[in-house]
């Protein structure tokens, strides 16, 4: 018996070794960035254009580039993605073709994001003719970003239960009455949640973008939707490879500037979790 | 009650919005493959699959895809080495080792890992690991298969850790009973009754993990040299197929043989992840039986 | 005796898949009558009752052939929005929104596009004295209703099928989760409403369906085994079946 505690005991602390392994870069990682950003972070920094090249002043055009790509992807992602899911669970029956549409928001989940940057450059600033612009860069984030927002959608409705629909239908409401009024309500914080996860994600993107709206240096923020914009994933990129003599500083405070960006969304999503889980009627 | 024109409409939305996502699977698939027949028409389909030479701007060019392919399946492999075990075994831990409240805190830092942009490790990856590896091993530059492997391996362990971790906690807790029962200890029930059970979904979730190193691209971009040759170790700078799209795009000229030819690499980086997710959900399947 | 026939069902078979879980199954059901349907579980009763408001339909897999006439008309023309509208069920656990007392109630009247406050309000309140829920609700009509007890959110559901003006209601083991004082006060609604409303009643507990009801259909595996007036049911019935039944020889 003591031997197969000892084999217990050595194989646990091998686990735990792993585990550590994994978990100790994480934190590095993170303090490492906060460490090094931190000191080039001042309001002037957010709020002023680059200068030098890049090597001075401020990344707000790229700040604000973000967030306006992160509207525009919830525009057309939010939509789109919740009545597919609503489609998903309340209208389709079980056969081939619902089974298709379930493998395809798979797949869809699964394509690389340059893929994507190829798609939209392809399709958006290309065959539409929508050129290098906002358009392009925010449908392209949106389709990219519909597996998620299809995925949590659907959890939530799923999550509702059934006895709501059946004491609406039997009362005689229609199908999209019963989604309306005993349904959508009760999914709405997941759908919330899942919606700032995804734009989370949205955020932190480069690889679609590249092609379809990054813009290397725009001091000016953008006056219509089809103007190209900065993006702060880009601007690290660009400036860790393609800027010479930059330096440090400004590219840890841009990384720090995007990972507090996407860690605030998350953040926010956990609280609205926590905040509707507690509101919980049934 | 007749149904007013309105929700008429709202289900019709509805329905389309269903047919949608096969919609798009569709046009990706339709629109890179347009542009690959495009080169297929000037340049022959073998050369292009397993040319060894990528050489686009060279008289000829050349786009054989094997170096890029290799490239990609040398960094992935080298990811996967680091990534699989620990991701698994930090899986366990996470399932059956660690007390609750730990537990907590562990999940928890594996979504802080899984929120992290690719760009930012992509940045660390230049600021850091690359000079520490070159030091380390005495290379003749930091940018390598090496460098790209332990950043993408770092990128693909929340996946892994996430759905291993659903696997081994979706195992019905009679199994474990039972082995408890006959007088296991808890390894041994691990190592031998619930692992087992829940191999279907760890496999599951390391196709998935390669199926994101493969298709990640800013990473590699960044830290893996970008030299389009056939690589002999991984301490050499190689290209993957995904920073090659990443890199040549904007230097190619819109309707050129180059840049159809990287719609071609495109699409190659389709067909894999689309088989990779295909099998991918297999094994979920089976697993939620 | 009213001899008034407000539904007709003629050779009804139901599947679920590849089951059958009514094999030809004819009655007629009385206007203003309460009718009993007994028989052991899984005999087919609920899914007799939920073909007339074609809650079945729900399921995927469920098909069915006959046909069912609600006062000559085959219902296969209406609606399920109407069909349903005609026809109240109140199901076996009470089962409740989770919104307020007045919500639950007002819902019916909503989505059947009643949108005038005041009228709303006077058929909540009609549906609520009629269920026997006023006097213990009236000051607390925005509590929400999932506090109630059970008792009481069963008489809530009751109140909101009422609130949809039925023809016909339908209760579904309605009593199975409740205690003997809140049975007693339902079988006390259900005797008032049938001045107004024809209904039937599926119950497991053989001698409720003997105090309350009037005629009683016994089910067994699927088939409609015997339907007769209740005394006569349980004190002779035709069938050897319905007999073993009856007098707790198997259940």
């Amino acid at each position: 018996m003591s031997t197969a505690r000892g084999r217990e005991k050595a194989a646990f602390i091998i686990l735990g070794f792993a585990t550590l392994l994994v978990v100790l870069p994480i934190i590095l990682t993170i303090v490492y960035i906060i460490k090094n950003g931190f000191s080039a972070i001042s309001w002037e920094f957010i709020t002023q254009s680059p200068r030098n090249g890049m090597r001075g002043g401020g990344i707000f055009p790229a700040i604000v580039g973000t967030i306006i790509l992160i509207i525009g992807t919830m525009v057309f992602s939010l939509p789109l993605g919740i009545l597919s899911a609503i489609y998903l669970v309340e209208y389709a029956r079980d056969n081939t073709f619902t089974r298709l549409i379930k493998l395809s928001v798979v797949n869809l989940s699964g394509i690389p994001s340059i893929v994507y940057g190829l798609f939209g450059f392809t399709l958006f600033v290309l065959f539409l003719r929508l050129g290098t612009s906002i358009l392009a860069g925010a449908l392209t984030l949106s389709i990219m970003s519909l597996p998620v927002i299809i995925t949590a959608t659907k959890e939530a409705l799923e999550a509702v239960p059934y006895s709501f629909r059946e004491i609406s239908f039997s009362l005689g409401a229609t199908r999209w009455q019963t989604i309306r009024y005993c349904v959508l309500p009760y999914a709405i914080p997941g759908i919330l949640t899942g919606t700032v996860l995804s734009l989370s994600r949205a955020a932190g993107e480069t690889a679609p973008i590249l092609f379809t709206v990054a813009a290397f240096y725009l001091p000016r923020l953008p006056r219509s939707v089809f103007d190209q914009v900065m993006a702060l994933p880009y601007h690290l990129y660009v400036i860790s490879t393609q800027v010479p003599n930059m330096p440090a500083s400004i590219s840890f405070a841009t990384a720090f500037v995007l990972i507090a960006l996407v860690f605030l969304m998350n953040l926010v999503s956990i609280l609205l979790r926590a905040h509707y889980r507690k509101k919980k009627q049934w | 009650m007749h149904k007013r024109i309105s929700e008429y409409v709202i289900e019709g939305c509805i329905r389309l919005s269903g047919f949608a996502v096969i919609g798009f699977v569709f046009l990706i698939f339709l629109f890179l493959l347009k542009d690959s027949l495009s080169l297929f028409g000037i340049y022959p389909v073998k050369e292009f699959l397993f040319g060894i030479h990528w050489l686009p701007i060279s008289e000829p060019p050349k786009f054989g895809v094997i170096p890029l392919l290799l490239g990609s399946l040398y960094v992935t492999f080298g990811a996967i080495i680091i990534c699989v075990p620990l991701g698994v075994g930090t899986a366990m831990f996470i399932a059956e080792v660690a007390p609750k409240s730990l537990k907590h805190i562990l999940k928890s830092l594996v979504e802080i890992l899984a929120a992290i942009p690719s760009v930012v490790l992509g940045f660390i990856g230049i600021i850091w690991l690359g000079p520490f590896l070159k030091n380390s091993f005495h290379l003749t530059t930091g940018m390598c298969g090496l460098t790209g492997s332990l950043l993408l391996a770092f990128m693909a362990l929340p996946t892994i850790i996430s759905i291993s971790e659903d696997a081994l906690a979706g195992v019905p807790k009679s199994f474990k009973e039972a082995a408890y029962g006959l007088g296991a200890t808890r390894w041994q029930a691990l190592w031998r009754i619930i692992l087992p059970s829940a191999s279907s979904g760890i496999i599951a979730g390391v196709m998935l993990g390669v199926g994101r190193v493969i298709g990640e691209t800013m990473v590699v971009m960044m830290v893996t040299g970008n030299s389009p040759i056939i690589p002999t170790s991984i301490l050499q700078p190689l290209r993957t197929l995904t920073a090659t799209i990443a890199g040549e795009m904007g230097e190619t000229v819109s309707g050129s043989d180059h840049y159809f030819a990287l719609f071609a690499v495109g699409l190659v980086l389709f067909v894999i992840t689309f088989v990779i997710n295909f099998l991918a959900e297999i094994f979920l399947r089976k697993a939620r039986r | 005796m009213v001899d008034d026939v407000i539904i007709k069902v003629v050779n009804l078979n139901s599947y679920f898949g590849p089951l059958q879980a009514l094999k030809n199954i004819n009655l007629e059901i009385h206007r203003n009558e309460i009718l009993g349907i007994i028989g052991p579980a899984n005999s087919g009763k609920t899914t007799f009752l939920r073909a007339l408001n074609r809650l079945n339909n729900l399921n995927d897999t469920y098909s069915q052939s006959g046909e069912i006439f609600f006062e000559g008309q085959d219902i296969s023309g209406i609606s399920d929005s109407a069909l349903r509208k005609k026809t109240g069920i109140i199901f076996a656990l009470p089962q409740v929104l989770p919104v307020s007392i007045y919500n639950n109630v007002a819902y019916g009247p909503k989505v059947h596009g009643v949108t005038n406050k005041k009228t709303v309000s006077e058929i909540v309140e009609n549906a609520l004295k009629k269920a026997y829920l006023w006097d213990e609700v009236k000051d607390r009509l925005d509590l929400p209703a999932p506090r109630l007890s059970g008792g009481q959110q069963q008489r809530l559901c009751i109140a909101r099928t009422l609130a949809i003006e039925p023809e016909i209601i339908l209760y579904d083991e309605p009593c199975s989760g409740l205690d003997p004082i809140s049975t007693a006060k339902i079988e006390d609604a259900m005797e008032q409403l049938k001045e107004n409303y024809t209904q039937i009643l599926v119950t497991n507990n053989t001698k409720q369906a003997a105090r309350v009801s009037e005629r009683c259909g016994f089910f067994l595996m699927g088939e409609l085994v015997e339907i007769s007036e209740t005394t006569a049911l349980f004190t002779h019935p035709k069938d050897q079946r319905t007999d073993d039944y009856v007098t707790g020889r198997f259940g």
